[in-house]
Order: C-alpha cells, then structure tokens, then sequence
C-alpha cells in the first residue's frame, strides 16, 4: 500500500485536484477533512480496497500513516 | 425552487447532501435547510425558530428507531406499555403546530425501521413491554395519523431496497452517530425525490404495453394460442403475475394502452380467448396493433388520450424497439427491462414509477375495497367446519377432455406429479397427443380457481374404454396436491362415472400401483366405494350402476 494510491481517492472525496498528501498528514493540515468528509473518505476506502475497517481502528487514526498501516493489514488478511 | 426543510433525531447532514445530490441530477432546484441534529422540537415549538422563518414546502422528518429505542431502554416497565402512544401523540402535536404555521407544508416521515432485540424472542407479541412490539404499534399509529393529517405522510423506505443495499454500520452509528449507511441515505433521497415531484405535479397517468414476450411469452402470431406461454406453469406464470399487477394499476386509475407490431385481429385473440388471461380488452383504453413505428402509434396513443408524453410509460422487452421510443419522444420513460421475464415485475416495483399524490377521485374504488374488506371479516366468521369453509372459497372449476392448448400442461402434470397420482404413468406430449385423438379414451382434464386466485389445470383422469364388453379401466388418475381436500377428486370421479354411464358401460376397473411417494391414494378407490378384487391387493372393481354421486361444492366454469 502506497501513499500514490491513496492521493486520488483524497483528492475524489475532498473534491479539490490539488491535495497533496504524505505519512504525517493530519485532519487539521487539509481544509475538507472534516467529520462529514471523514466518513465519505472511509466509506470510500472501504468500497475501492473492498475491506472493512473494524470501529476501534477508525477511532485510533491519527494520521494517513495509520490509515494505511490499517489497510494493509485488512487487505492483506483476505 | 423548491424550499425542504430536513430534521432528524441522528446526524442528518449526509441525508442532506444525498438529497441536494439527486434534485442536481436531475437538474432540479432546491433549497434545503437543515435543522442541527436533535433539535426537532424546539425548532418547531419555537414560533421564531429559523425553521418557520425558512417557511418550507417540505418538511423531511426522519427518526430514528436507534434513538427511540435508547429512549425506551431507559423506561419502567409502566411507560414502557405506552411508548408508542407518548411518541405518536408528541407526533400528533408538532403536526398540529406546523398545521398552523405552516399550513401548506407537507411532512413526509420514514416508518421507522422496525427489527425485533430479541429480548423476549417471538413471545415479543404478547409482551406489550417489548420493543418490537412497541415499534410495530409506532408504525401502525404512523398509518393512523396519515389517514388523519392531510398534510402528513408516512413513508416505505425499506420495502423496495436493492437486496444487496445495506442500511446500517455499526461501525458508523458509534463513530459518527450516522444511523444508515451514506448508500440508504442516497436511496431514500431518491424516494423523497419521487414523492416532491409527485407533490408537484409530475406523475404517471398512462403505461403503454407491448404484447409478444411483454405480457406473455412467444409470439402470438407464429406459436399461435396454444404455443404461447401464460398462466399456468413455468415462466408462464410471472407473464400473469405481470398482468395482475398491471390489472391492479388498472383499477387504481393508471390507463393501459397496447402498442404491438402485430396483425390487429391477432393480437386480441389471447385477450378475447385464453384462458389465462388476465388482462381482458374492456382494460385497454387504447390498441394499436400495426405495423407502423413504436413512436408513432404511442403520439397516436397521446392524442387519442390527450395528456402528455412526459405522463407515459413503454414497457417494451425488445432493446430496439425501446431505443427507437427513446430516441423519438424522450420524454416518454421506457424502463430498461431485464432479460429474464420473471424479474420483469420486480424490476418495475422498484422502480416505483407510479408513485402518487393523491387517490381522491377514485372513490368509487375505494368503497369496492372497503366491501371486500368487511367480507373477508365476514369470511373469517364463518369458517368454522369444513363444509363452510368449502362454499366460502367460492371455487369454480373448468371440467373438460384434454384441449390442445393444455398439451403440454398435461404432460408435465403427468411427468411431474409424485404423489396423488394412481399408476405414476408418465406420459410425453406426443402420447397426450395421440391419448386425445384416439376414441379408445376418455379423457378429463380440471381447472380450478377460487376467490383467493387461479390454480390453473391441476387435475387430469385418463380412462380407457372398451364398448364391447361394457367395461372401463383408470389408466391415470392425478391431481396437484396444491388443491387436496378441495373435492376435486370427487368432482373427477363424479364426471368420469357420469360420462360412463353415457357410453353404456357397466364396470369400471381401477389400480393403485404403489410407489415411494404415492401412498397418499392408496385407499382412494376403496373410500369412493371400489371394492377389492379377490387375493389382489392393488386391483378394484365398481359397478357403474352403483355409483352416487359425491357432493361437492364446486361450480361449473365452463
């Protein structure tokens, strides 16, 4: 799991082409990610990688790097 | 532009962006306002709230049975009983306060998804303590307060879900309080969508039907009446299943039109002559049978009726012709059927293309309905012993010889039925065929409806017969084990012994020929007074003469 597959689906749900993202960003470093983006980002997520984060995974996210950390461990469970 | 105020006891704001979302797609206009989460009350107790300063058209008031049944976890027993009678009066009162308010504002309300805690298992029903029990009664006092407010509606959000549609995550219930998942939300603003527009003025009046592989399947012109498939068996079946809904449309005030590519004479004779047709021609407004282009029989149709096009529906199962109707007059909608017929009629109820406003001159209708109602109460009365149970079926029954049109029905009764069948001889369609042909045989073969619906042909008795020695031997007897204990069997035997009497026969011979699953007319001849051939277990003669005829209470449908 990449952070170049990630972009395009931030950049989708945030609507804005130019969002940049890296491991330690953060909710508060991009303007959209608030709570009601939040939940389109992880619906999104859950639909392409076609995974489903448990609720005490969602609740420990402090940043994309935990996101990913997360999606790799459910993809790789299949 | 369209005002929609949207209040909710849960995180509301994705049903928000759902619903903006779908009057985009179809490039309507809409204003929403959105009340803050939890606050329903006292933006409508509040006379200056923003909410009446906002002065809706709509008011979406959705709640969730997640937050009541919080609620009700935390009551005694002793508000337990009574807290649909709470909430629906506290319904009841904000109702009357936008009433006053808001006089031409409508309140569309989800019925509350209603799924049992299993507290009390399926003994919910008689505790009136339980929440299931007490989420249903919200529902049901839901449908009161409809009938009651002019300006109230409850809503079916769930019937007509995609299967593969899920409503809820727990996962976001507990980390966003949203109740439903973003996928409901989007569909129930599309339901919400349908009823505005409905509200507005944008409805259905008219559903333009094709006939060959629409109502029924084949083609009338080439399989003729016998070849086509409808009614009784197989897929025939979901063609009359199909016709029924529309016969229901039909009758709540939605006209049908025909538009076929056939010769005219052709095309009516299902509706005029067989005999599981549904849909009959005093139904049809309009028929164009031609063979003219889809597009201009359906501007003819709009003419002949005069409402306009954007009011239509073409259910069509041929792509091309549906293209061509697309093409041409856009504004007819033309739903994209599904290649298997007996999908046909769910695709087209999840559609709800005819959703509705309002019912109001259909009066005449309703009072029909209100009729039958107070008689199937009387029905329910008077059932108490099998002979009344009988006569309240009101069966009717089509006694005839084999019928070409009925061929192959015949053969697959006698190839498929297992149990109430005599000898368990199975018969292809040629030997049917040939069975009716001959003057060796007489042949009975029984259809059988009552109030509740049709059952088709469900019985066949062959019999051979032999002039000359006066005498007569079963070959077949069978009968659908859907209508035991009906009298069929006994309207069967009544007729064969009848026919018999006729030819001058003397005897008739029968024979049980017993298999793993036949047993159930072991004694069938015995008990219609047959007796056993000497040191035969399986053999049984009776004199024809001796025969009286069994009562029945079944009428003559010929």
């Amino acid at each position: 799991m990449t952070i170049e597959k990630l972009t395009p689906i931030f950049r989708d749900v945030f609507e804005n082409e130019e969002i940049d993202i890296n491991l330690e960003t953060k909710a508060s470093d991009i303007e959209e990610w608030d709570s009601i983006n939040h939940i389109y980002l992880i619906v999104e997520i859950e639909k392409i990688f076609k995974i489903k984060f448990t609720t005490l995974q969602i609740q420990k996210w402090e940043n994309v790097n935990d996101i990913i950390t997360d999606i790799d461990k459910l993809v790789n469970a299949i | 532009m369209t005002r929609i105020a949207i209040l909710g006891n849960y995180a509301t704001q994705f049903l928000n962006k759902s619903v903006k979302k779908v009057f985009k797609e179809f490039g309507q206009d809409v204003l929403i306002y959105e009340a803050d989460f939890g606050t329903i009350d006292f933006e409508i107790l509040n006379s200056d709230s923003v909410l009446f300063e906002f002065k809706p058209d709509y008011i979406i008031l959705h709640e969730s049975d997640l937050a009541f049944k919080n609620e009700f976890y935390h009551l005694g027993d002793n508000e337990k009983q009574f807290f649909f009678e709470s909430k629906s009066q506290n319904l009841l009162n904000r109702l009357n306060i936008l009433q006053e308010n808001l006089p031409k504002c409508k309140v569309f309300y989800p019925m509350l998804l209603s799924s049992n805690d299993m507290v009390f298992g399926n003994y919910f029903s008689k505790v009136k303590t339980s929440w299931f029990y007490q989420v249903v009664k919200y529902n049901n006092a839901l449908l009161d307060l409809s009938n009651d407010q002019a300006n109230f509606l409850a809503i079916d959000g769930i019937s007509q879900v995609p299967a593969n549609l899920k409503l809820r995550s727990r996962s976001l219930v507990y980390t966003s309080d949203l109740h439903f998942t973003i996928d409901y939300l989007n569909y129930l603003a599309g339901v919400f969508h349908q009823i505005i527009n409905v509200n507005s003025g944008k409805f259905k009046k008219c559903v333009i039907l094709d006939l060959d592989n629409t109502l029924w399947g084949g083609i009338i012109g080439d399989d003729g009446l016998e070849g086509i498939e409808l009614g009784s068996n197989g897929v025939g079946k979901a063609y009359s299943d199909l016709q029924k809904w529309f016969k229901q449309l039909q009758q709540r005030g939605i006209i049908l039109a025909v538009c076929s590519k056939n010769e005219e004479a052709i095309a009516k004779t299902p509706f005029e002559r067989h005999p599981n047709m549904v849909l009959k021609l005093d139904d049809i407004s309009v028929f164009v049978a031609n063979w003219n282009s889809k597009a201009d029989n359906i501007n003819y149709i709009r003419e002949v009726l005069n409402i306009g096009l954007d009011s239509m529906v073409f259910i069509d199962d041929n792509p091309a012709e549906r293209a061509i109707v697309k093409e041409f007059l856009p504004e007819v909608f033309v739903p994209d059927l599904p290649n298997d017929a007996s999908e046909y009629l769910d695709y087209l109820m999840r559609l709800n293309l005819f959703e509705t406003a309002s019912v109001s001159e259909n009066d005449k209708l309703r009072t029909l309905q209100y009729h039958q109602e107070s008689k199937r109460v009387e029905l329910q009365k008077s059932v108490t012993n099998m002979t009344d149970f009988l006569i309240s079926l009101e069966m009717k029954a089509k006694v005839t010889s084999f019928q070409v049109e009925d061929y192959e029905r015949l053969s697959q009764l006698s190839l498929r039925s297992n149990q109430f069948n005599l000898r368990t001889k199975r018969y292809s369609l040629d030997d049917i065929k040939s069975i009716s042909e001959s003057d060796k045989y007489l042949t009975v073969s029984i259809s059988l409806k009552d109030k509740f619906g049709d059952y088709g042909l469900i019985s066949m008795v062959i019999v051979e017969i032999d002039k000359q020695n006066e005498v007569a031997f079963i070959d077949t007897w069978i009968m659908s084990c859907r209508v035991l204990k009906r009298n069929v069997e006994d309207l069967a035997l009544n007729h064969v012994l009848y026919q018999l009497k006729q030819l001058g026969i003397k005897n008739i011979n029968g024979e049980y020929i017993p298999t793993e699953k036949n047993r159930i007319v072991a004694e069938l001849l015995f008990n219609f007074g047959f007796e056993r051939l000497e040191n035969e277990s399986y053999k049984f003669v009776l004199e024809v003469a001796s025969y009286t005829n069994r009562e029945i209470y079944i009428e003559n449908d010929n």
